[in-house]
């Protein structure tokens, strides 16, 4: 895990007196509206529908014990005892009021947090997999690679008023965990032949209004020169992306006008002269940002252990649901990492009380060497649990409420805060995902449909994912009624694809009809072992649409 | 290509004269230079900064200087013409408009343009600093805002991540530096 040293905590008080200042010259009237407006959203404070909302930064999504403990803390006295994590592995506080932020941040400061750069149009938080440093395929871990993208683009002086929002997501695995698809930059961190690092550089994804997947603009980056090539990257973008239409000032739009290969070559000639400028990496300062992310201190487990894992595994259906659900395999043998659900009918997905912030830090002390990670499917992770240890894991969260058997299910639902609480949202969307995880809780059920994404959001910004929901619901607006939009076929991970929309929005009330309409043609369709993504990708969208729309 | 011409909604006809400059960290005493948008005629007023090509059309007269709207793009022609310039101007149409910084950077360290780059425009309290880091000299504020709140914002940060302008050493470097 980073640890701050003076510079990077000096830089974060810093930056908490200069937010009181513009805080207290907001309040004092000598700094309008407009003008106050990209300090605070650059500092992670929006202004909502019924109060302000701070989106506080988790840098690729890893937590401290403490630093919940604090979070919990946070919500507690400025809040209302609860917090939302987002697709974007950061937290949100929905009921912040505005003149205590200045203290928010301060109280963040002190755990070596902050809210810089999580809003506005500026480079924001990396994103990454959340099975960093212990996934089985991986070939390098990506968190000193983010944890050096988030020193050089935090505070970057030319880059702080690009046209649009700015996103960056790592992935240093077989599989991409991290979207990197989807992304205004995605980065894969690969080996070639010599077993020398390289980085594939990708450009111009995105969801939102004109969702797109991303072009390779380099194949085989040196590792040294990923900041300079970066900087030619966002450069580039500043200077010609478009400013005077905001729907179309994110870097896909700029990457589709030019055509990849004409973005390659100004990105290339802006590189060429950037290029082993005092940005260019080496190994030393590598090496000083992986000394913050050491193998824990595993003491090791014994063999008869696993055997005694997988006999209780085999006798006890209700574990072995979770372990099938909930645990992934660890690169250690005798180790796993398991996700914690906070997917349930009674929370919105995602949100997290104060109570159970401090349960997580306690059992990531006791059972994971204090440190817990956000996943961008809104559910948390203990890294490093040890086999011999997951049934007693297991049975306290249980009584918690977040061992819910269901990652990775349909009922492991991703969804956007929605019209309950942003100010952008056309339509509600927890309602919905609380409607279908009543539907479709049958676990049985569940698990006969296999791996299935679904995903929501309540407005063309897709906070939500829908596009890439293997089925996405979008909440869309006529004439002052909310629709919903159901698409199929969307998916985030290594195939990428965008979801193709079934046809005519439905009301509100009908979404879990028409959801159960579709996985009815999956299941009667399916060739034995067949995902839904590949039984859609076989037969296309017809039949689901012939279904949905037949006449009553 | 997309157009960028966010300039041609508002052209200042009048020479505009702000009274608060920022220069190499402190108020300057006074600012003699005003800054003309009329690309069609100069100004009565010396010195004055006035539109590209309308100094490229006079540089016999030495009390002009260029002004560079957000959207220029600096080719390497455009960077040595302006090299003959006593001073250089860019502005920000709106304050939301970046790429001021850009233009500024890339004279200091593509073209090696060593006098005064002027911000003019849109120039806010708290734009200042990453303005000086990306090589403005002076900075001509906004006529709403306190010169007070300009100093104090201009001296926020002690520490800094990235090489820029003022600064070539990245902070990864410094802390290896430091550390043998």
């Amino acid at each position: 895990m980073y640890r701050y040293d003076i510079h990077d905590q000096t830089l974060v008080d810093e930056r908490v007196a200069q937010f009181r200042d513009q805080m207290e010259r907001y309040q004092a009237g000598r700094l309008g509206e407009e003008e106050f407006r990209p300090l605070r959203l650059q500092n992670g404070l929006y202004i909502q529908k019924h109060a302000p909302m701070l989106r506080i930064a988790i840098p690729y999504g890893m937590l401290a014990g403490a630093q919940l403990r604090a979070l919990a803390d946070i919500t507690r006295r400025y809040d209302r005892g609860y917090g939302h994590f987002t697709t974007r592995q950061n937290l949100q506080l929905n009921w912040p009021a505005l003149e205590d932020v200045p203290d928010i941040l301060g109280e963040l400061a002190k755990v070596q947090m902050h809210a810089i750069q999580t809003s506005g149009n500026c480079i924001r938080n990396t994103t990454s997999d959340q099975f960093a440093g212990i996934a089985n395929d991986e070939v390098e871990d990506p968190r000193p690679w983010c944890e050096l993208i988030r020193q050089w683009s935090t505070l970057h002086p030319e880059f702080a008023y690009l046209p649009r929002k700015f996103k960056i997501a790592v992935s240093g695995a077989a599989q991409d965990r991290a979207a990197i698809q989807v992304h205004d930059i995605g980065l894969r961190l690969w080996r070639n032949d010599d077993g020398e690092l390289r980085i594939k550089v990708l450009a111009g994804g995105g969801l939102g209004r004109t969702p797109m997947i991303g072009d390779v603009v380099r194949e085989d980056l040196p590792w040294q020169h990923l900041l300079t090539y970066l900087e030619a990257c966002v450069r580039v973008y500043n200077q010609f992306g478009r400013r005077d239409n905001k729907f179309k000032a994110r870097i896909k739009i700029l990457v589709k006008a030019l055509g990849i290969e004409e973005f390659r070559r100004r990105v290339d000639e802006e590189w060429a002269h950037l290029k082993d400028g005092p940005q260019t990496l080496n190994q030393a300062a590598v090496e000083a940002a992986k000394v913050h992310f050491p193998e824990p201190d595993r003491r090791p487990v014994a063999a008869s252990a696993t055997e005694d894992f997988d006999k209780l595994r085999s006798e006890n259906r209700s574990f072995a649901r979770f372990v099938t659900n909930n645990v992934t395999d660890h690169k250690v043998p005798g180790y796993k990492a398991v996700t914690l659900s906070l997917k349930r009918r009674e929370h919105a997905p995602g949100d997290v009380t104060a109570d159970q912030m401090e349960a997580v830090a306690d059992l990531a002390d006791r059972y994971s060497f204090g440190e817990v990670r956000v996943t961008h499917e809104q559910n948390l992770v203990l890294s490093d649990v040890p086999v011999d240890e997951l049934e007693a894991l297991w049975k306290e969260l249980d009584a918690l409420g977040m061992a819910n058997p269901t990652v990775g299910t349909l009922n492991d639902i991703i969804c956007c805060p929605g019209g309950d609480y942003c100010g952008l949202a056309n339509a509600v969307s927890i309602p919905i995902a609380q409607a279908l995880q009543e539907r479709f809780e049958d676990l049985d059920f569940l698990y006969d449909l296999g791996p299935l994404d679904l995903n929501i959001s309540g407005c063309m910004n897709a906070c939500g994912h829908h596009h890439v929901g293997h089925i996405g619901i979008l909440g869309v607006d006529k004439k002052g009624e909310e629709y919903y939009q159901i698409s199929i076929g969307g998916n985030s991970t290594d195939d990428a694809s965008l979801g193709k929309i079934l046809g005519p929005s439905f009301f509100r009330e009908d979404v879990p009809g028409v959801v159960e309409k579709v996985l009815e043609v999956y299941v009667a369709e399916r060739h034995e072992d067949e995902r839904f993504l590949d039984t859609y990708r076989r037969i296309g969208l017809k039949p689901f649409k012939e279904r949905v729309y037949a006449q009553q | 290509m997309p157009s960028n011409d966010t300039q041609t909604e508002v052209v200042e006809q009048t020479p505009v004269h702000v009274d608060h400059l920022i220069e190499n960290g402190e108020l300057a005493a006074e600012n003699a230079w005003c800054v003309s948008y009329d690309a069609e005629a100069l100004p009565e007023q010396r010195p004055a900064f006035v539109p590209l090509a309308l100094w490229q059309a006079n540089q016999d007269d030495n009390e002009l200087a260029p002004l560079l709207t957000s959207d220029t793009e600096l080719t390497t022609e455009l960077g040595s013409t302006l090299k003959g310039a006593s001073a250089i101007a860019v502005d920000f149409p709106a304050f939301t408009d970046g790429r001021g910084y850009t233009i500024a950077r890339l004279l200091r360290e593509r073209y090696g343009y060593t006098g005064e780059i002027r911000a003019v425009g849109d120039v806010l309290v708290d734009q200042l600093d990453y303005m000086r880091r990306c090589g403005f000299s002076t900075m001509a504020l906004r006529d709403d805002q306190h010169p007070e709140d300009a100093l104090r914002a201009l001296n926020a940060f002690s520490v800094r991540y990235q090489t820029d302008v003022e600064e070539r050493q990245a902070l990864f470097e410094k802390r290896l530096t430091a550390s043998h």
